[in-house]
């Protein structure tokens, strides 16, 4: 299930469709990291990806911003085909960043550290030959909540929660339409971490911009994402609309997942126990007919 | 009791705070308890205590015991005996504890004949014999591999396997779970859980988050500033936290299932350089008043057998006047 069927009236703004990815492994084997991914998210919305290590969540994220190319499948925003035309000039190059932007998960990597925090937007602003950028710095400082303290300051003079909020300033820089997030809560302390998640939830509110969450933490996921595809070994195993899926997963690897996530009368025996059982189900299906993504010696 | 630590206080020099301020902490044979608290709370500083490899330059006080003996004024062979043997660490990044030039094999042998009874034949056979209690398969090809050719869950597993090694009384799980993914932290959490109960070890369970801590552990203490603030039954913390800073970490924590806002915590912990006598969480708390900033933290026994330490529990408002009207004939 997709957004735009369950809401036809609103034309998505992003579309991927069809997502491939197979990487050459050293010895000769290959690895199927994406196999046939789609979803679509519409203007504001907000799409999760959810798995464990290795389910192919970050090459989606990569493909999406254009640091890997997919084998196979198109991205498109507004219907315009990110991919379309292999030789591109920079004026256009720049025009397609400034669509999707993204925030990593480690900040201290993600930043300049001979920068502060005012000239790493400084940049940004200038290599998209925006005017006014003064003006536009004092904004994005304002909008992540980071002071004048903080906009003199180099990346280690900062928290891991300001150099988040600076990244994220970053990348609204250029106005993205979609945010991706690759795990970009994942290293914040809890508390920090909530004022993260706060934060996005009101620039998604007030701006309209969409958001590609992923994580592989549910209950984040839960808290800031509508739709949510969950991906195993390279192949979505199920998606739809957040609350249906963490309330009435459908598919046995999505229970096994939900059953992992600490809670009140938690047993982690039993969430081991229910994970190996969707696996074995998993198998016995594609035993019977179904592909299957998997490492190939 | 298994570890016993008494009112410890470690102080840095050049510092406003102090690293630990009146720790006391108890972990009992055959028992799993948590350790919670953000970044430069004071968790690892505390399991280190228990290891006494702090800073040179760290002044501590109070008293650290393990089975009876005294950490802190060991010296010689019997520190090193303590380290090797009694109590083993578990870190958060199983590839940084392991040599990565070297075979898992020639790790476990190296451990098992340098702390155990062991030659280097013998020793190859425990190894297989730990991986296998691991849950690792096929233990003994495992042995011929490098730390690259495993996923960071099997690296997991087999530096568990050599903090068993030297059949160690107690465990410090340093946020040995953290970096792992939910469906394998459970399985990592299982395997401690049935060793901690086959082998009666215990355990300290150092993590940030308090949902995993009061659903996985016996008992949990809640640090804040080098202080514990609260420590109760796991079970007890999802529904009855008593001090404003455990609620606090509950509001801001998404639940699963649960949809309501999250209410993050205004401001920063306090960093080292920042001083005072009263309440450490006083200019965060929600339900802070002016005297608070210059109450000595001090913890309150509760009904159901917890502790807390916040100067407006009812409970400290009765100790208090208690105290009084005895002080005064």
């Amino acid at each position: 299930m997709t957004t735009a069927q369950t809401r036809p009236t609103a034309p998505p703004l992003l579309v991927a469709d069809g997502l491939r990815k197979t990487y050459q492994l050293p010895g000769g084997g290959s690895l199927v990291a994406a196999h046939d991914v789609s979803f679509t998210l519409p203007t504001g919305g907000s799409v999760g990806i959810v798995g464990e290590s290795g389910s192919g969540k970050t090459t989606v994220a990569r493909m999406l911003v254009g640091l890997v190319r997919p084998d196979a499948g198109t991205i498109s925003v507004d219907g315009r085909d990110r991919m379309a035309g292999r030789r591109r000039g920079r004026g256009e190059r720049l025009a397609r960043a400034r669509e999707i932007q993204m925030v990593f998960q480690d900040p201290y990597l993600s930043l300049d550290p001979r920068l502060t925090a005012r000239q790493c937007l400084a940049t940004s602003l200038s290599l998209h030959a925006a005017s006014d950028a003064h003006e536009r710095i004092g904004e994005l400082l304002d909008r992540v909540g980071l002071g004048s303290r903080e906009a003199a300051a180099r990346p280690h003079e900062m928290s891991g929660g300001q150099q988040q909020r600076l990244a994220i300033a970053r990348a609204l820089a250029v106005n993205p339409r979609v945010l991706v997030l690759d795990e970009a809560v994942a290293a914040l302390d809890v508390s920090i971490q909530s004022q993260i998640l706060r934060l996005l939830v009101d620039i998604r509110q007030d701006t309209g911009l969409a958001l590609v969450f992923i994580s592989h933490d549910l209950a984040v996921v839960q808290h800031v994402t509508d739709e949510t595809v969950v991906m195993r070994r390279g192949t979505v195993v199920e998606q739809g609309p957040t609350q249906r899926l963490l309330t009435a997963p459908e598919d046995a690897y999505t229970r096994a997942l939900l059953a992992s996530v600490p809670r009140r009368g938690w047993d982690p025996a039993a969430a081991v126990r229910d994970r190996a059982a969707a696996v074995r189900d998993r198998a016995a299906a594609s035993a019977g007919g179904q592909p299957s993504a998997k490492v190939q010696d | 009791m298994l570890l016993d630590i008494d009112r410890l206080t470690v102080h840095l020099p050049g510092t406003a705070r102090p690293l630990l301020a009146d720790v006391s902490l108890r972990v009992a044979a055959g028992e799993i308890v948590g350790l919670v608290g953000e970044s430069g709370s004071g968790k690892s500083t505390t399991a280190k205590a228990v290891l006494r490899v702090l800073p040179d330059d760290a002044a501590a006080h109070g008293r650290v015991t393990v089975a009876g003996t005294d950490v802190l004024t060991m010296t010689g062979t019997a520190l090193r005996e303590h380290r090797a043997r009694r109590v083993a660490m578990i870190h958060q990044n199983p590839r940084s504890a392991l040599n990565p030039v070297h075979r898992v094999g020639d790790f476990l042998v190296e451990r098992l004949v340098h702390t155990g009874d062991h030659d280097r034949r013998t020793a190859r056979d425990r190894a297989v014999e730990l991986l296998d209690s691991v849950g690792l398969n096929d233990p003994a090809s495992r042995l011929r591999q490098y730390p690259h050719e495993m996923s960071g869950g099997m690296l997991q597993r087999v530096v568990i396997a050599g903090a068993l090694a030297a059949d160690p009384d107690l465990i410090l799980a340093d946020e040995s779970t953290s970096a792992l993914d939910v469906t394998t932290q459970a399985e990592i959490l299982a395997l401690l859980r049935d060793l901690g109960r086959r082998r009666e070890t215990g355990m300290l369970f150092i993590t940030h988050d308090l949902h995993l801590a009061a659903a996985y552990c016996d008992r949990v203490y809640v640090m804040y500033a080098g202080r514990i603030v609260e420590h109760r039954s796991g079970h007890t913390l999802f529904d009855h936290a008593r001090h404003p800073y455990t609620r606090g970490l509950l509001d801001c924590s998404p639940e699963l299932g649960v949809s309501r806002p999250l209410r993050p915590i205004p401001g920063r912990p306090p960093s080292l350089a920042d001083g005072s006598d009263g309440c450490p969480f006083a200019a965060r708390c929600p339900q802070a008043e002016p005297a608070c900033e210059a109450w000595a933290p001090q913890a309150t026994e509760l009904p159901d057998g917890g502790e807390a330490a916040c100067r407006r529990l009812p409970e400290a408002a009765a100790a208090t006047a208690g105290a009084t009207a005895k002080d005064i004939p």
